[in-house]
């Protein structure tokens, strides 16, 4: 699962939760896998991102160069800045079977599993 | 600017979705449509004037149905006719006059002998070019195009329309071969057909950079070819054994799945992996995705509840399960009825997609009682398109392309006529009074054991050919 990813996930789908964001992440094992760097697609998801939270899962991740604290005000055009943007978003992987998401409100924990969250709730908790 | 006249020449295949394509495809390089509009069809054949040759290389590096493109010198009902329209115009080759050249004859609805081919080459004797033939590597390719109209039962011994001109290139019809679902690492028993999810990706105006998301994943086919198009892609499925290839393997004679098969596989092994975001274990009736996200594009094959179950979690009783079996426990899933999928689909896409974003999904219906007005309907969507394959006698499924218009507010609701879609029951035509065990000893009783794997049915003649099984529903 990629932090992209991460930064769009929800746990509104448990019963009774109101905002379900951000998931806690706990990652024990990250791979990295580099993809094609595309400025164009960057600039169009950016201001899709919550900066912050994403910033902190970089952090929580660990063993991987922090991500300025705040967004660029010209990051379009900042080479540099969507380089690290995109290393954050698209290249950092939760891997391993005991990576996990875990749901602000609830603590409901949800596993990723050879990279494939699983976002699925139990029956009794829709 | 003077317009070009050019042929594009059609594949017969899947001819029902020609035009949508081709719209489709102005679309996304927002062309004017006019020059669409005022397109002329023959046969298999469509003409068009287009300001520039650009705009006719553009269409051919998106389209999958249509197979060459020739900018238009001469045409003409007979041969004579051809090369007088021709000599008035002469003054066309003189771009190409020194090039090494090459002259092919190719018919449509008639099969003619090479000696007449040569005959037909030998008639352009006048042609002002100067360069030498070079049949191998040509820098102008001319071709001669005689359609012999469209019954076989009837052909007639001239042809009905030539037409001549210089070849501009080919379709994209080769990415079939290259995403055919024989040499695919992992495939489902419902995998998309690569025609058929191309098509789909070019429906939904997929372009490069667009976000593009399929809420009944299963094995990615139709992503792939939204991959190819240059989208960026999320998908979502409720079996979790299928996103973790621990299903039965849908390959003939294969005994189980490689460790190794999964969606991502497939995207590595077409090498477009960096396009591939992310797919997860997840039931698309919930949300699961912040409230102001926005895909471009959601195009998918929700399950029929034929080959592919229609389920969502939940249960039927209330209670709560107990600490100690949290941690094991495999949720419950009920029935989600079709109707309920397709109008919770298309409820949560009038949210999702951004203005203009396509929402391009099949629904099964039974012929019969199929009405253009029992369609799913819904204010914040536009139908464009909507085109059939047909199944069985009885059954065929749609193809519908929806463009959201607007907005939707707490009023907007998706409005559809379950009478006309194709249920289990009715695929099935089961009574309903027998059990499962009870049909399947009715079955064996009937039409024998079910064969061996790998073993041929009565009637099947390739028991390998995974495509043929592709266009069951799922």
């Amino acid at each position: 699962m990629k932090l992209f990813t991460h930064n769009m996930l929800t746990s509104k789908m448990i019963r009774n939760v109101q905002v379900g964001y951000p998931l806690k992440l706990c990652a024990s094992e990250v791979k990295i896998t580099p993809t094609d760097f595309r400025p164009g697609f960057l600039s169009k998801v950016i201001p899709k991102i919550d900066w912050t939270v994403l910033v902190e899962a970089v952090n929580s991740v660990g063993n991987t160069e922090p991500l300025p604290p705040a967004l660029a005000e010209d990051y379009d055009k900042n080479d540099d800045f969507l380089r690290k943007a995109h290393h954050a978003l698209f290249e950092i992987e939760i891997e391993v079977i005991t990576g996990e998401m875990e749901c602000p409100e609830t603590g409901r924990k949800f596993p990723i599993q050879n990279g494939v969250p699983n976002m699925l709730v139990n029956e009794d908790e829709v | 600017m003077p317009l070009k006249s050019f042929l594009f020449w059609f594949s017969n295949e899947q001819s029902g979705f020609r035009f949508t394509e081709l719209e489709s495809i102005f679309r996304v390089f927002r062309f004017d449509l006019h020059h669409y509009r005022q397109k002329k069809v023959m046969g298999p054949f469509v003409l068009m004037n287009l300001p520039s040759e650009d705009h006719a290389l553009k269409i051919m590096s998106r389209s999958v149905l249509a197979h060459s493109c020739v900018e238009l010198w001469s045409i003409g009902d007979t041969l004579n006719e051809l090369h007088d329209n021709f000599r008035k115009n002469l003054e066309i080759t003189e771009p190409y006059v020194d090039q090494r050249l090459s002259l092919k004859v190719e018919t449509f609805g008639k099969t003619i002998s090479m000696a007449e081919k040569v005959e037909l080459i030998d008639t352009f004797e006048y042609i002002p070019l100067k360069g030498p033939i070079d049949l191998k590597n040509p820098e102008l390719r001319l071709k001669l195009v005689q359609f012999y109209g469209l019954d076989p039962n009837n052909v007639p011994e001239f042809p009905i329309k030539s037409f001549f001109g210089r070849w501009i290139a080919d379709g994209q019809r080769h990415l079939m071969a290259k995403v055919s679902l024989k040499d695919r690492k992992f495939i489902g028993n419902t995998s998309m057909d690569p025609l058929l999810s191309l098509l789909m990706a070019n429906f939904a105006l997929i372009k490069p950079n667009d976000l593009v998301y399929d809420p009944f994943v299963g094995t990615g086919s139709i992503l792939i070819a939204a991959a190819m198009m240059g989208g960026y892609i999320i998908g979502t499925d409720i079996d979790y054994l299928m996103l973790h290839a621990r299903t039965r393997p849908s390959r003939a004679r294969a005994k189980h799945r490689d460790l190794d098969e999964s969606v991502r596989a497939n995207f590595i092994q077409y090498g477009i992996e960096s396009q591939y975001i992310d797919i997860l274990v997840a039931d698309a009736s919930r949300p699961m995705i912040r409230d102001d996200i926005r895909f471009d594009a959601i195009i998918t094959d929700p399950p029929y509840g034929v080959r592919e179950p229609t389920e969502k979690i939940g249960s039927l009783k209330s209670y709560k399960i107990k600490e100690e079996h949290v941690a094991m426990h495999i949720p419950s899933k009920i029935e989600y009825c079709l109707c309920d999928i397709i109008c919770d689909l298309i409820n949560n896409a009038s949210r999702r997609l951004t203005i203009n974003g396509r929402l391009v999904f099949w629904i099964p219906v039974s012929r019969d009682t199929y009405e253009v007005e029992k369609l799913p309907s819904n204010p914040c969507f536009e139908l464009i398109a909507n085109c059939e394959q047909i199944l069985t006698a009885t059954a065929s499924r749609r193809l519908l392309v929806m463009e959201k218009i607007r907005e939707p507010d707490e009023s907007t609701v998706t409005i559809m006529d379950s009478t006309a879609l194709m249920y289990r029951f009715k695929f099935f035509e089961n009574d309903g009074s027998k059990t499962r065990k009870e049909r399947k000893k009715h079955a064996n009783q009937n039409y024998g054991k079910g064969c061996k794997r790998g073993q041929l049915l009565p009637g099947h003649t390739d028991a390998t050919d995974v495509a043929a099984e592709v266009q069951l529903p799922s």
